[in-house]
């Protein structure tokens, strides 16, 4: 009987190892969304922290779409 | 003219179960969504019928091999594989007339081996093969994806758990849409590739095909449509045991689920470890629920669940064995086996219009898995 162990194991560590980096990821991008949309609304003396907060949340989710994108290529070939 | 026949029936038998494949594996994908709202249970089917009949053209690797190993394949012939789908179909829409979701793949499985059995005797039976591809994988898929969904759910509550909630919400679910997505492409780039290389290898022994030839571009059509159809009709009772019947799932949780599922998924066939959609997206849904509040979550509908997966391969076989032993006989056989199963499908049919569930009520918390608010926990 020949079971893949070593296969088992490599799904088990990468799937844990991928799903935690992109949900980890995707959820500090939606609070970085979050953190800009009160910095907007704050008005004027709070506008000014909307750019950073704007630029880590498209660093989240540029990585989280680099994923997918590897996902599908991944499907395709 | 009897080649030709049971040819025939072959191929109209496979691409029913490339319909009931279709619809019963829905929920794997679009549960979670439906469940939160992300999509609207209309919408969510038709991007999944989409993308099933889509990954049908995308892969070009086709399933030479349907058994997996599990029964000696030179004992396989069309009668064999005909009963095997009968096996499988009506497996599959006995398991979608309960609500519970269950593997298409250990069906049509279950429904060869039995119909191998009767055929070729138990020496054509690979009883190793059957612990290595199908048991094996069956206790890992869930536990895998679970877990992987689990840690994830609780991470990105922690992290947005001064987030404001309305905020955290949109953002989960715009993240939804996409991740729902993914699970339906490498679904119908699986699913859809099984009946297309059933098809296909039954042309071939039949001398219609030449040996070794990949799908004809009709088959590849065919079983894109039929299992992009049975997506769209969407298995309704499925998608509500899986999205509501489990516990009350927020955005968070099924963006957590669902991204487990794809990467599970995706990484497993890369890996050349199949595991079955069916039980990986179940265990992401109990791993999500679990990841937030363990105790919320329905674990007698739990139990029901893994007790269908465990009947799935020897019902399917059973099935198998009693339609391969009738259509043994000859055309007579296949016609009479058809024609039982028929109205075997039409009696399940007529059963679920007593009790339907559809897009308008899918969202509807059945009375029977509501938990007993403290024996449950």
């Amino acid at each position: 009987m020949h079971i893949k162990w070593g296969a088992l194991g490599e799904v088990f560590l990468v799937g844990l190892g991928v799903t935690i980096v992109v949900v980890v990821l995707f959820s500090l991008g939606v609070n970085a969304m979050a953190a800009r949309a009160d910095a907007l609304e704050g008005g004027a003396a709070t506008s000014r922290a909307a750019g950073p907060a704007t630029a880590l949340a498209a660093l989240c989710f540029g990585v989280c779409a680099l994923v997918v994108a590897y996902g599908i290529y991944l499907i395709v070939t | 003219m009897d080649i030709t026949f049971i040819v025939l029936a072959v191929v109209i038998t496979a691409l029913l179960f490339d319909f009931t494949n279709g619809f019963h594996d829905t929920a794997n994908a679009m549960a979670t969504s439906v469940a939160t709202g992300a999509l609207r249970p209309k919408v969510a089917v038709a991007i999944s019928a989409v993308l099933n009949l889509v990954g049908a053209f995308l892969s070009t690797e086709v399933a030479k091999t349907i058994s997996s190993g599990l029964v000696d394949e030179t004992k396989i012939n069309p009668t064999v594989i005909f009963a095997g789908l009968v096996g499988a179909i009506l497996w599959n829409l006995a398991t979608w007339y309960f609500g519970l979701p269950s593997s298409s793949s250990h069906a049509l499985f279950g429904g060869l081996i039995g119909a191998t059995w009767v055929a070729a005797g138990g020496g054509a039976i690979k009883f190793m093969g059957i612990i290595t591809a199908v048991v094996l994988p069956a206790l890992a898929a869930p536990v895998v994806a679970g877990l992987a969904a689990m840690i994830s759910t609780y991470f990105a509550y922690r992290i947005t758990a001064k987030t404001r909630p309305d905020q955290a919400a949109k953002g989960f679910k715009a993240g939804q849409v996409v991740s729902a997505s993914m699970v339906s492409l490498a679904h119908g780039t699986n699913d859809a590739q099984k009946t297309m290389g059933i098809i296909t290898l039954t042309l071939i022994t039949a001398g219609v095909l030449a040996p070794n030839s990949g799908p004809p571009v009709w088959v590849i059509g065919l079983a894109g449509l039929a299992i992009a159809l049975g997506t769209y009709l969407g298995g309704w009772r499925i998608i509500r045991t899986l999205g509501k019947g489990l516990y009350d799932m927020e955005t968070t949780q099924g963006f957590a689920a669902e991204t487990s599922s794809t990467a599970t998924i995706l990484i497993s066939s890369h890996l050349g470890f199949a595991l079955s959609t069916t039980q990986v997206a179940s265990g992401s849904i109990f791993g999500a629920g679990a990841g937030k509040r363990l105790a919320d979550v329905r674990w007698s509908v739990a139990g029901k669940m893994v007790i269908a997966w465990v009947l799935t391969l020897p019902s399917a076989a059973i099935v198998g064995a009693l339609a391969g032993e009738v259509a043994g006989l000859g055309t007579v056989g296949t016609i009479i086996v058809a024609l039982v199963a028929i109205a075997v499908a039409a009696g399940i049919y007529i059963a679920s219009r007593r009790d339907p569930v559809s897009a308008n009520n899918v969202n509807d918390v059945p009375e029977t898995t509501r938990p007993a608010v403290t024996t449950a926990a």
